[in-house]
């Protein structure tokens, strides 16, 4: 085995690489603002993968770099000031791909991997459905066999930017006599296979990046199966893991990420003296009190991912990290919310307070997306502090004979 | 950075753990209470005999840490002092010994009494009508505590209060403004001028005072610390006592945390226990998390400060201020989750309900480290 590069010794390269070849960044980043970003990612995520630099902590025979987290955190801060393929990281490098490596075939991994790591493929999750809410494997999308293939019915929903991508991984229900966890099967859908229509919804920011997606007759080869039939849920879990570690911040598949509000509070501080209130005690006291809950959460992720690697915490660990960033991002965008007073709902046409005033319409996605923060709390009193489930209805029930309401 | 204790810091933890476990039961820190000094100096010897006063002072005057790691070594015995609400001058001794110690070989031989426990000395910082003043630069601002020079020596005068074992104390470590600037002096308590008030305090076993010094006569030895060095040594104090408190509130908050979980598993309503009620679950669930996050920013900050004292300044202020924010609000949460019990004078919930209070309030609240983190990083 050859000796991995020193991580100092790939930051210096890291760092003159991206100066000769990726554009500086213009603004910050907060999400697919228009269809452009999407073939500009793919072919920003082309040059990283020409350059050597895609996929870092990816195995290198399907096209990553086989290098460690801290090559990817050095990777990351050197990126700050350059254009990224950011909408590649969500759910595309950090969710789907890492289940692929995780559960997918040789023939998977190759086709799927290397597609993500050049830039050719973008990848969604099929898992929501419009009845569902946080009932994940109560979902009533049907895959049924016929001959070689399986024949695909149902409906999706709240999956990001699905009408740019090429693949979803979606859960389907293959047997309908067993109990709900047991029936249910993950598949590697075409998005713009015959038969998939996609319908965009329009957000309280005004971005149509969520989709709902409707399956007719959409026919699927046998190998469209991610894991084993029936084996569903086990394989979304292992998804959801990715999930949670995305959410949570402890994903080593993230590449450069540059969130709008973030430790350094500088547009915290810049908000505050647009208002002329930087020297307001209270305003003092809600600005440091804002850069401690970033340095918690950056401690707690620290210390919560050592314990997940050590063993010392159980992997149900990770949802006290999740529920964590999600109070932070909320808190951060209240405090902005005070600072800004009257300006974070008038402001000028391009005032700041405009942004702020969208970014709080939207706070509640931080403890929806990814599952929502009320089963995280399930997840840390039953399986961290192992706390009695409440009763359900439909456990052990054969899903063909459980009651579904509207 | 690192989390993981050595085999050493661990033998050391338990160590601490069983002396706190067979002289300091819940009973015998209600027993403490009943007494006037709230711990008994004989206890204080053998409890120091541990190392619990060693970690801060150089090996040449006696004292040492276990692995090197003196703030992570100490920040064990807090917390076990937090999970037992055990008595002790130990966070106030502290803070003077990282103020002796670096005053320089003048101060070997009463440091050395300290760390054996034979004199306990305490640090005046506070006064009244003002918060913890955080040094700016070379400066502290409005010390109205005064040194003035006579002779061939000095004249203290002014008021301290919110001074931790004060009425058990026999040394005070007293800030003031000098002829020059920012000064610490050491003061004996029996010293003429020298007046002690005991002042109410929540919790149990752990008292405070008032101490009024009145044109006590100081000769020059007695002088610490001046200027730049005396802004740096309280400093450097301000910043032991927070980590300190940090550590013991979090070992405070999970003892109440543990029980409120036991005690969930163990009440049944209507048919059931209350560990499987959902709306108490994600109580918990929230708890949990800010517990969680509470163990790792105290434990960050001592790690910080044991790997470079100079750089720790904010993450200290980010300790102390979520720590001591939320353990209140955790520990009431349990006492709610208890019902009439939590809030019974026979249940032990409130002991730690007092200690969390006491740490809240005591070497910088919240709101004054928000405000310190703040004028860090805007001044950067």
């Amino acid at each position: 085995m050859t000796e991995l590069e020193s991580v100092e010794e790939f930051r210096d390269r890291a760092r003159r690489w991206l100066k000769d070849n990726l554009p500086a960044a213009t603004g910050r980043y907060s999400g697919p603002e228009n269809d452009d970003v999407w073939d500009r990612s793919r072919q920003l995520q082309r040059i990283l993968f020409d350059g050597g630099f895609a996929g870092i902590c990816y195995p290198k025979e399907y096209g990553g770099q086989g290098l460690t987290t801290a090559h990817q955190r050095a990777f990351t801060e050197e990126s700050f000031e350059y254009e990224m393929p950011l909408v590649f990281n969500i759910p595309t490098l950090s969710i789907c791909a890492p289940t692929i490596l995780d559960l997918g075939t040789e023939d998977q991994k190759h086709k799927h991997l290397t597609g993500v790591l050049r830039g050719d493929q973008l990848l969604v999750q099929f898992l929501s459905e419009p009845r569902g809410g946080s009932d994940l494997a109560g979902l009533t999308t049907r895959a049924d066999r016929d001959g070689d293939e399986w024949v695909l019915n149902g409906s999706k929903i709240w999956s990001s930017g699905a009408y740019a991508a090429d693949y979803g991984i979606c859960l389907a229900r293959t047997n309908w006599d067993a109990p709900k966890h047991e029936g249910l099967t993950l598949f590697l859908v075409p998005v713009h296979a015959p038969g998939v229509t996609i319908q965009r919804i329009k957000q309280v920011t005004g971005s149509t990046e969520f989709c709902q997606e409707f399956f007719d007759d959409v026919r699927l080869p046998a190998d469209s199966v991610l894991g084993e039939v029936n084996g569903g849920w086990a394989a979304a879990s292992r998804l959801l893991f990715h999930e949670r570690s995305a959410m949570g911040g402890t994903s080593p598949y993230m590449s450069g990420s540059r969130p709008r509000l973030s430790v350094d509070l500088s547009e915290l501080v810049e908000l505050a003296r647009s208002v002329g209130r930087l020297d307001d005690p209270s305003v003092r006291e809600d600005i440091g009190e804002a850069r401690a809950m970033f340095r918690v959460r950056d401690q707690l992720v620290a210390r919560v991912s050592r314990q997940l690697a050590s063993g010392e915490l159980p992997p149900p660990a990770s949802s006290i990290v999740r529920l964590f960033s999600a109070e932070n991002a909320q808190f951060q965008i209240d405090k902005a919310i005070r600072i800004a007073g009257a300006s974070a709902a008038t402001a000028a046409p391009d005032g700041t307070g405009r942004q702020l005033g969208i970014d709080y319409l939207f706070r509640n996605s931080w403890s929806l997306a990814g599952g929502s923060a009320e089963m995280s709390r399930n997840v840390i009193s039953e399986r961290l502090l192992g706390m009695p489930r409440e009763f359900a209805a439909d456990r052990g029930v054969p899903f063909n004979q459980v009651k579904h309401g509207r | 950075m690192t989390f993981e204790l050595t085999a050493d810091q661990r033998l050391f933890q338990s160590t601490t753990r069983e002396f706190l476990a067979d002289t300091m039961s819940i009973t015998a820190v209600r027993a403490a209470g009943e007494t006037e000094a709230g711990f008994d100096r004989g206890w204080w010897r053998r409890a120091v005999e541990l190392g619990w006063t060693a970690m801060l002072v150089p090996e040449q005057w006696g004292g040492g840490s276990v692995s090197g790691r003196p703030l992570t070594e100490l920040s064990l015995v807090a917390e076990e002092l937090g999970r037992s609400c055990a008595p002790g001058p130990l966070i106030t001794t502290s803070a003077v010994l990282a103020g002796l110690a670096a005053g320089g070989e003048r101060f070997a031989e009463v440091t050395g009494e300290v760390v054996a426990g034979e004199r306990i000395a305490v640090w005046a910082v506070y006064e009244p009508g003002h918060g913890l003043e955080f040094p700016v630069g070379a400066t502290v601002p409005d010390i109205g505590t005064r040194l003035t020079a006579d002779g061939d020596g000095y004249r203290l005068s002014g008021l301290k209060d919110r001074v931790e074992a004060a009425g058990q104390a026999d040394l005070f470590l007293v800030t003031a403004t000098g002829p020059d600037g920012p000064v610490q002096v050491l003061v004996p308590a029996d010293a003429a001028g020298v007046t002690v008030t005991p002042t109410w305090t929540l919790d149990l076993v752990r008292r405070t005072g008032e101490v009024r010094f009145e044109e006590v006569a100081v000769p020059a030895d007695a002088v610490v610390h001046t200027g730049a060095a005396a802004a740096a040594a309280l400093e450097a104090e301000i910043q032991v006592a927070a980590i300190l408190t940090a550590a013991e509130t979090v070992g405070a908050t999970d003892r109440a945390f543990d029980a409120t979980v036991g005690w969930m598993f163990d009440r049944y309503t209507f048919g059931r226990p209350l560990a499987s009620y959902q709306a108490l679950k994600h109580r918990m669930a929230d708890n949990k998390t800010w517990l969680e996050a509470s163990r790792a920013t105290a434990a960050a900050a001592a790690e910080t400060h044991d790997d470079d004292p100079t750089g720790a300044a904010e993450v200290v202020s980010v300790a102390k201020s979520y720590v001591s924010a939320k353990a209140p609000v955790i520990v009431q949460d349990c006492v709610q989750i208890h019902g009439g019990i939590g809030v019974t004078w026979e249940h032990d919930l409130h002991l730690y309900l007092r200690r969390v209070t006491l740490g809240r309030a005591l070497y910088g609240t919240p709101e004054e480290h928000r405000r310190r983190i703040t004028d860090l990083i805007t001044a950067a």
